[in-house]
Formats: C-alpha cells, structure tokens, sequence
C-alpha cells in the first residue's frame, strides 16, 4: 500500500520534472539550477552508498558487503563497464561469506 | 549527407544500444531489490514504466525497505530528480513539435538520453539522438526490472549466500562516481556520506539519506552568497 502511494507520488512529481521545461519554460538559462541538478545527485547516493553499505536498522555495522563495495571501486578505477562493476561486487561478496 | 555532414545516425543508434545493454543490469538488479523490499513485480514494474529514473527508483525502494516512510522514499526520489529539470531546460529547445509528443518525450528525460541528444550538432539530430536512446533505455530497463523482480526476486537465502544484496551498494556507487568529477562534488559527496553515518542511530530510517541532498543544498546555497 505505501509502496503504491510512492511510486504514484513519485511518478506524478518526476513527471512534473522531467516536463517542466519541454511544455512550460522551453529553454531558459537557470545556472543555478544546473548547479544543484550537480550537487544534488553527488551528495544523495553517496549517502545511499554508505546506508546501504554500513547500517542494520540503527545500527552502524559492516559485513561482507563492504568487501564487495571495496572490489566494486577498484573495478571503477579500472574503468570496467557498470555491469561488471556490479557484477565483482556480487562475486567478491560471495566469495567472502564462503570463506 | 546533403549538407555536407555525415549522417549521425549509425553512431547514434550504436551509442543507444551500448547505454541500453549497461542499464540492463541494473535493471535486474531493481527488480530484486524491489522484491527484498517487499514490493510486488507489479509495483517493481510499476516505478519502471511511470516513474522511469533508475537512481531515484533505486533510493525510494532502499528507503522503503528499511522501513522509512512514504514521505522519506518521496523526497529522497524527487531531490534526485531535481537534475531532470536541468535537463529539460537543456533539451527543450531541440525538441519541438505538437504538444502532445513533447509530453511523451519528456517522460523519456534521464540522464543518457540528454548525453546523447546534447551531444549532436543539430536540433534536428539532437530530437533524434535524444528520443531514440531513450526508448531504447526504456524497453531495457523496463525488460530488466520485470526478470530481475520475477526470476531472480524470489528466494532471500540464494540472494544472500549469491551476494547479490551486493549490488544495490555498487549499483549506488557506480551511479555515483560520473558524479564526482569535480572538487565540489566530491566534497559534497564526502559531507553526505559522513552526515548519512552519523545519522543512522538516531534518525528514522530514510532520513539519514535525505542529509545527504542536504549537504548538497546548503553547498549550493553558501556557494550563491
């Protein structure tokens, strides 16, 4: 049930969004407002990363999954595609609850 | 070829295909992360086709699996979607034509189909290099999300011993790092990572995530003093 409210809420606002500019404002120039669409991104799913990485309810813990997330950067600094980032992260995590 | 310059076609369409074959996987991957969440492949399906924005997706159904409220997953999604209406203000230009196909285009206004459509010389092939990586994102991602939540979605203890409850982090983290080209942005990045941890033992769940957009508010703030 809340899951349905979100993703009718959050389709409607997205849309809003994404169609703003096309059907209403056409192409004017708010730099301010490529600034946060910058900003905001970087700050969000770097909290994303370490909530999902390093927190159990409220509490802050580490567990395989960190290996995994640590392999998954490396495999970034290589320049490796996003699919095989995901894809060592998936292996590296694995291989780690096997030992 | 009757002006002169090359058609771009061919080194669009090649360019759509290659951004559609890597969404897949993350595809796959909300698909499962929506099941662990508790959502139905309906729903998992549902946030593919009408909400289509792969972070913002993500984030919300994260949140949601914590436990975190409605409002929380809601904010969180449309703080990521901000950068959807710079987009718009990118593209608009390039894509005229009837009102209601500019209504359908923008539904397809993520964060590829605005790289490849920028990218090209004219309005003309902009419109195309836009429309046409975005439907091809589109029936990726939305393929992706049904056989990620349907086939692989179902048993707990595969996707654990599998470590597939791996990929959410890495999928966040490869989301993340075109992100941080610039000293600000990894600055920002660092304070929400920091505020998120430090959050996470008292705040209600999703909140924590929702410090890092403000981290990145406040950054954008002090910069326009």
């Amino acid at each position: 049930m809340t899951a349905t409210a979100v993703l009718v809420v959050l389709a409607a606002g997205t849309y809003a969004l994404k169609s703003a500019a096309p059907l209403l404002l056409g192409g004017r120039e708010l730099p301010w407002l490529a600034r946060l669409g910058a900003l905001l991104p970087a700050g969000l799913l770097a909290a994303l990363v370490v909530v999902s990485t390093f927190s159990q309810g409220h509490a802050l813990h580490a567990d395989a999954r960190a290996i995994g997330l640590a392999a998954a950067a490396v495999a970034l600094v290589a320049r490796a595609p996003f699919w095989a980032v995901v894809l060592v992260a998936v292996a590296v995590t694995a291989l780690a609850r096997a030992i | 070829m009757r002006d002169g310059q090359p058609d771009p076609r061919r080194g669009i369409r090649r360019q759509a295909l290659s951004l559609a074959l890597a969404v897949a996987p993350f595809g796959l991957a909300f698909g499962v992360a929506s099941t662990q969440a508790g959502l139905s492949w309906v729903q998992a399906s549902g946030f593919s086709v009408l909400v289509f924005a792969g972070s913002a997706q993500f984030a919300a159904v994260e949140i949601l699996g914590r436990g975190g409220s409605a409002a929380a997953a809601i904010a969180a999604g449309l703080l990521l979607n901000v950068r959807s209406l710079a987009f718009g203000l990118v593209m608009a230009p390039s894509l005229e034509g009837p009102r209601w196909k500019r209504a359908v285009w923008s539904q397809l206004m993520i964060d590829e189909s605005t790289a490849v459509g920028s990218a090209q010389a004219s309005p003309r092939w902009r419109r195309y290099g836009f429309v046409y990586t975005g439907v091809a994102i589109f029936i990726a991602w939305n393929i992706s999300t049904a056989v990620g939540a349907v086939a692989l979605g179902s048993s707990s203890t595969l996707i654990t011993r599998a470590g597939i409850d791996a990929a959410v982090p890495a999928a966040f983290l490869a989301l993340l790092w075109p992100r941080l080209a610039s000293p600000d942005q990894r600055a920002v990045a660092l304070g929400g990572a920091v505020a998120a941890l430090a959050l996470v033992p008292v705040a209600p769940a999703g909140v924590p995530v929702i410090a890092g957009g403000a981290v990145a508010l406040a950054v954008a703030a002090w910069e326009r003093r």
